[in-house]
C-alpha cells in the first residue's frame, strides 16, 4: 500500500500518470551529451523512426525513449536480474533474490562488460545508451515518475552499462537455465536403468523435424571428448539423489517459432522470412518496437527495454529472426569442502581455495542479508546446506554454465543490424555465444539461411545429463564445439528453412547435445511449408496463427483406437464423441480441443504416476511427445501397468479410466461453462507486478497452446510476430501482445493486444528520409546538442 | 465571509505550493490560512476541508475526463475492489480535505492559544 496523501494528490499521485488520451507527443529536447541534432518521427502507433546524424546519438536517442516509454519496466528486470528485488518489495523476495547471485547473473555481466571493452563500437553504443537513459531520468520530477514507483513508493536507480549487460543475462537466464534437468535426471538415474532412462527421456525422438534438413553431411568432429574411464562407476552408476530444487526456474516453454521460404516458393519471387519468439507475456511487453537511422545504418523491428539496438527486425537489405536453441549448456558438480567455512575445496588432489563473494542484499524495512557464495573452478555454488531447502544432504553442487563466460552477444546484434549480406550475417554472429539462439536469415538477393548459433561445450555421450563428480578436472568441460561445426544450412533444394525449439540435427550430427527440445510445432511447419508454393504474405500469416494440433493427430488415434466405450456412461461416451468428431484444431471455442487434452493428460497421470512418483524427492515429468511415440511403436510398453495394483493393465485398462476420470474433470468445467478451449485456458496478459490485476488483460479469446504453432498458452505464446517479405521494397507485417508506452494509465499500454489476438497486423513503416511530412509521422521530437 | 476568504485562500494556496512543493504542502497552507484568518475551529476545518475537498475532486474529475477514465478505473479497482472512477475521486478528494481540514484545525488552535 503506497502513501495514500502522495498517492492520491492530483498534483503528485497517481493521477498525473493518467494520461490524456488526446495526448501530444510533440517535444524540443536538448542535450549537452548529444553531438549532433536528430529527428524522431512517430507514427499512429507511437513506433519511433529515430534519425540521427551519428552512432552515438543513435544510441543516447534509444536510451532516451526507452526510458520515456519503459523506465519502470528496464530498471525493475534489472534490479530483478541482479537479485535486488527485496530491497524494493521487502523480505519475501529474500529466497529469489539469493537465487539470482548464486546463479552468479551479476558475476556473469561484469564479465560480459569486461570482454565487450574490447569492442569499442559496442562500449561506445551502451555508454551512449546509460547517457539517454540517464538523460530522461534526470528529467523526472515525483510528479512525472512512473506509476509502479508511486505504487511501490520507489525510485528510478542511475542507468549503467552494468545494468545493460544484466538486461543480456536475464535473456540468457531465461533462454539457457531452465533447458537442463541435471539434478532431476540425477533422481530418475538412481532409480530407473540407463535403458528405461534413454526410453523415457530420448535424445533424439522418432517424429524429430530437425532444424537442418535431414540428410545435411556433417563434417569430421573437430574435437572428440573423451568419457573418463570412472564414468560408468562414478558417473552413470552412481545412485544417489539431490533434493535441491530452484526458486524461479524460466518455463520450458520459451521457445519460438521461425521459418524462411525462397523466392522460388513465393508468388513475388521474394524471400519471406517469419519469427513468433514464444515469451511469458507480460505488461508492458518485454519488445519495444523501433526503426533506427544513421550513417550506413538503417534498421526496423523490436528492441529490448535496457539495451540498445534491434534484436529481431531487418534492414534495407536483409532480415533475420530468431528461436530458441533450447540446449542444455549449464551442468552441475558436486563440490566437497573442507570444512563449513566453505574456504577450501578438494580438487585435484588438494585443498584448493575457493574465492568467496559476499553478497549484500538489501531489504526494504529491514536489515541487510548476508550471504556467502564461493566460487569454483567450476563457477559459483549454487546449492550448499544453505540453500535452497534443508533436504540437502549436505552436498554442495557448483554450476558451469555457459553465461558465465565472457562474451560479447551485443557487439553481434550491433553488426547484424548492419549486415548487407549472407557472409555479413554469418559474420556478425559467429560471436554470439549465450542464449544459443537459431538465426533464421533472408537477403534482398535470394538468400535463405539458417545458423544454430551460440556457444555449446564439446560432451561425451551422457556428459552433463546428471550432476558429475567434482573432485578432479577429469569430469571438466575438455572444449567446445568449433563455431564453424554448429548445425546450419543455406539455400537448400527445398526451397525453406525453419526452426521451433527442436533439436538442430538428427542422429548423424557428430555431437551430444542434450536440451529440452519441443518437437510437434517443428513438424507442423515442415508440413505445411512442404506442400505450399507461390506463398504469399497471407499465407504466412495463417500459419503464425496456425491452430492445427499435430500431436493430437497422432494421439487421438491412440485414444480412440484402446478405449474401451461400453464400459463408459453416458456422460463418457459424450466426450469420446467430441474427441471423434473433432477438428483437430485447437480454436478459441473448440470444446474437442479441450476434452483432448484434459483426457491425455490423464492418461500421463495414469502410465506415468506410479513411476515417476517413485523417484525421490523428484523427477522430471516426460514429454507428451514421447509417450505417444512409445505407445505408437509399442502398445504393451512396459510402464503402462500401474506398479502399485496385483493386476497387470493394459492400454485399453488405463486409456478407459483416463477418460472416466477426465469426465469428472470435463462435467465440472462444462457446468462452469468453461468447456471452450479459451475459456478452460483463460489466457491472461499480467502486468510484471503479477499481483496487481486491474493491470492484466485477462480472459483474451484465443486458442492454441504450447506444442501448437500458434503458441499461446495461459499466460506464454507469441511474444512478437513478424513477417518480412523481402521485395525490392520491403514489406512487413508486424504486431505485438501490448503496446508501446507501459504506462498503465495511457491508452497505448495495451493497444496492440486486440489486434494480436485476432491474428491481424500492422503494416510496419519502414519510413525512408524525405519522408517526413508524410501524414503517417503524427509527432516529431526534435533533439539538439545544448 | 470569513469563511469564503479561507475557502478561497486555502485552495489557492494549496494548488499554488504543491506545484513546487511536496503533496503535503497542502497541510501547510491550511494551516497558515487558518492560522490567519479568524475562525471558530469547526468552521476553520470546514472551510479548508471543502476548499481542498473540491481541489483535488475538480483537478482529478478534468484529468480522469481527459484520460477517458482508464487509470482511474484501474486503481479504484486496485485500492477498492470494485471499478468506479466517481468514487475514486471523491476518495482523492476526501483524503485531501482531510489533510487540509486537520491541518487547518490545528491552525486555528494556534491562533486561539495566542
Amino acid at each position: 500500500m503506497p502513501p495514500l496523501g502522495k498517492f492520491l494528490s492530483p498534483q503528485h499521485g497517481f493521477w498525473q500518470n493518467a494520461e490524456p488520451v488526446n495526448k501530444s507527443y510533440n517535444e524540443e529536447l536538448s542535450f549537452p551529451g548529444l553531438k549532433d541534432a536528430a529527428s524522431v518521427y512517430f507514427d499512429e502507433r507511437l513506433v519511433p523512426h529515430v534519425f540521427a546524424q551519428n552512432d552515438d546519438d543513435l544510441y543516447f536517442i534509444q536510451g532516451f525513449l526507452h526510458a520515456k516509454f519503459r523506465l519502470w519496466q528496464m530498471d525493475f528486470q534489472t534490479e530483478a536480474a541482479a537479485g535486488n528485488v527485496s530491497a524494493i518489495i521487502g523480505d519475501k523476495a529474500i529466497q529469489y533474490d539469493r537465487e539470482q547471485r548464486r546463479l552468479g547473473m551479476v558475476y556473469a555481466a561484469e564479465r560480459a562488460i569486461e570482454e565487450t571493452k574490447k569492442d569499442p563500437q559496442t562500449t561506445a553504443a551502451f555508454a551512449a545508451y546509460e547517457k539517454g537513459v540517464n538523460a530522461y531520468i534526470s528529467m523526472l520530477t515525483e510528479s512525472s515518475l512512473p506509476l509502479e514507483y508511486k505504487l511501490l513508493d520507489d525510485h528510478p536507480r542511475q542507468w549503467t552499462n552494468l545494468k545493460t549487460a544484466l538486461l543480456l543475462k536475464m535473456m540468457a537466464k531465461m533462454l539457457s537455465s531452465g533447458t537442463e534437468n541435471d539434478l532431476l535426471n540425477t533422481n530418475a538415474k538412481s532409480l530407473f536403468s540407463m535403458d528405461e532412462f534413454k526410453m523415457i527421456y530420448p535424445q533424439v525422438n522418432d517424429s524429430l523435424e530437425p532444424i537442418v534438413p535431414k540428410g545435411t553431411v556433417f563434417e569430421k568432429p573437430g574435437i572428440v571428448p573423451v568419457k573418463p574411464s570412472t564414468a560408468d562407476s562414478l558417473y552413470f552408476g552412481k545412485k544417489d539423489t539431490v533434493a535441491y530444487s530452484e526458486v524461479s526456474k524460466p518455463d520450458k516453454n520459451n521457445g519460438s517459432n521461425n521459418w524462411v521460404v525462397a523466392g522460388s516458393k513465393t508468388k513475388s519471387g521474394s524471400p519471406i522470412l517469419c519469427n513468433d519468439p514464444h515469451l511469458e507475456l507480460s505488461f508492458p511487453s518485454i519488445w519495444y518496437e523501433i526503426q533506427l537511422t544513421s550513417p550506413g545504418n538503417n534498421v526496423y523491428g523490436v528492441s529490448l527495454p535496457g539495451t540498445p539496438f534491434v534484436i529481431i527486425g531487418f534492414n534495407d537489405s536483409i532480415a533475420w529472426g530468431v528461436t530458441n536453441a533450447q540446449r542444455d549448456v549449464k551442468d552441475y558438480y558436486e563440490i566437497k569442502f573442507k570444512d563449513k567455512t566453505k574456504q577450501e575445496y578438494w580438487f585435484n588432489g588438494a585443498w584448493t581455495k575457493a574465492e568467496q563473494r559476499v553478497e549484500h542484499i538489501k531489504v526494504k524495512g529491514g536489515a541487510d542479508y548476508l550471504d556467502t557464495v564461493a566460487y569454483t573452478v567450476f563457477g559459483p555454488v549454487m546449492f550448499d546446506e544453505s540453500f535452497s531447502n534443508e533436504l540437502s544432504h549436505q552436498k554442495n553442487y557448483a554450476i558451469r554454465w555457459v553465461a558465465h563466460d565472457p562474451s560479447n552477444e551485443g557487439g553481434a546484434i550491433y553488426k547484424l543490424n548492419r549486415a548487407n549480406n549472407y557472409a555479413e550475417y554469418e559474420n556478425a554472429i559467429r560471436t554470439f555465444q549465450c542464449p544459443g539462439q537459431n538465426f533464421v536469415f533472408a537477403s534482398k538477393t535470394g538468400d535463405i539461411a539458417i545458423w544454430q548459433q551460440g556457444k555449446f561445450p564439446a560432451r561425451w555421450d551422457g556428459q552433463g545429463l546428471f550432476a558429475m563428480p567434482g573432485e578432479d578436472s577429469s569430469y571438466m568441460w575438455q572444449g567446445f564445439i568449433p563455431q564453424q561445426e554448429n548445425p546450419h544450412s543455406k539455400n537448400p533444394a527445398l526451397g525453406f528453412l525453419h526452426s521451433a525449439n527442436e533439436r538442430a540435427a538428427d542422429s548423424t550430427y557428430p555431437y551430444f547435445i542434450p536440451g529440452n527440445y519441443i518437437i510437434p510445432r517443428g513438424i507442423r511447419i515442415v508440413n505445411r511449408l512442404k506442400e505450399m508454393n507461390g506463398i504469399t504474405v497471407e499465407d504466412m500469416m495463417k500459419l503464425q496463427y496456425d491452430y492445427f494440433n499435430v500431436f493430437a493427430e497422432d494421439a487421438r488415434s491412440i485414444l480412440l483406437k484402446y478405449v474401451k466405450e461400453n464400459e463408459l456412461d453416458a456422460n463418457g461416451k459424450k466426450y469420446v464423441d467430441m474427441v471423434k468428431n473433432w477438428d483437430l484444431q485447437a480454436s478459441p471455442n473448440s470444446t474437442g480441443q479441450t476434452v483432448f487434452q484434459t483426457w491425455w493428460d490423464s492418461l500421463e497421470v495414469e502410465i506415468w504416476k506410479d513411476d515417476i512418483t517413485r523417484v525421490k524427492p523428484a523427477a522430471n515429468w516426460p514429454e507428451s511427445q514421447t509417450l505417444m511415440e512409445l505407445l505408437k511403436k509399442d502398445s504393451a510398453m512396459k510402464f503402462i501397468d500401474n506398479i502399485n495394483t496385483p493386476q497387470k493393465e493394459t492400454l485399453f485398462d488405463v486409456v478407459t479410466s483416463a477418460i472416466k476420470k477426465a469426465s469428472a474433470d470435463l462435467q465440472k468445467e462444462e457446468t462452469a461453462g468453461k468447456l471452450e478451449w479459451t475459456k478452460h485456458k483463460d489466457p491472461t496478459i499480467y502486468h510484471l507486478l503479477k499481483t496487481i490485476l486491474p493491470f492484466a488483460r485477462t480472459g483474451i479469446p484465443v486458442g492454441g497452446n504450447g506444442d501448437i504453432v500458434n503458441a499461446v498458452t495461459k499466460s506464454h505464446g507469441p511474444s512478437w510476430r513478424m513477417i518480412v517479405q523481402l521485395t525490392a521494397q520491403t514489406e512487413a507485417y508486424v504486431v505485438y501482445p501490448g503496446g508501446q508506452v507501459g504506462n498503465p494509465g495511457s491508452k497505448y499500454y495495451d493497444q496492440f493486444v486486440d489486434t494480436w489476438a485476432q491474428g491481424k497486423y500492422y503494416t510496419a513503416w519502414f519510413m525512408k528520409k524525405g519522408e517526413e511530412k508524410d501524414a503517417r509521422a503524427k509527432w516529431t521530437m526534435q533533439f539538439k546538442k545544448g | 465571509m470569513k469563511f469564503i476568504v479561507a475557502f478561497i485562500l486555502t485552495a489557492l494556496l494549496s494548488y499554488a505550493a504543491a506545484l513546487y512543493f511536496p503533496w503535503w504542502s497542502i497541510a501547510v497552507a491550511a494551516f497558515v490560512v487558518a492560522a490567519l484568518v479568524p475562525q471558530k475551529p469547526f468552521k476553520a476545518f470546514l472551510s479548508a476541508f471543502l476548499a481542498v475537498f473540491l481541489l483535488w475532486a475538480i483537478l482529478a474529475f478534468i484529468i480522469d475526463a481527459n484520460n477517458d477514465h482508464l487509470l482511474s478505473g484501474k486503481i479504484s479497482q486496485l485500492l477498492l475492489k470494485v471499478k468506479s472512477s466517481l468514487l475514486m475521486i471523491a476518495i482523492t478528494g476526501f483524503v485531501g480535505g482531510l489533510t487540509a481540514g486537520f491541518a487547518a484545525l490545528s491552525g486555528s488552535y494556534l491562533r486561539k492559544s495566542n
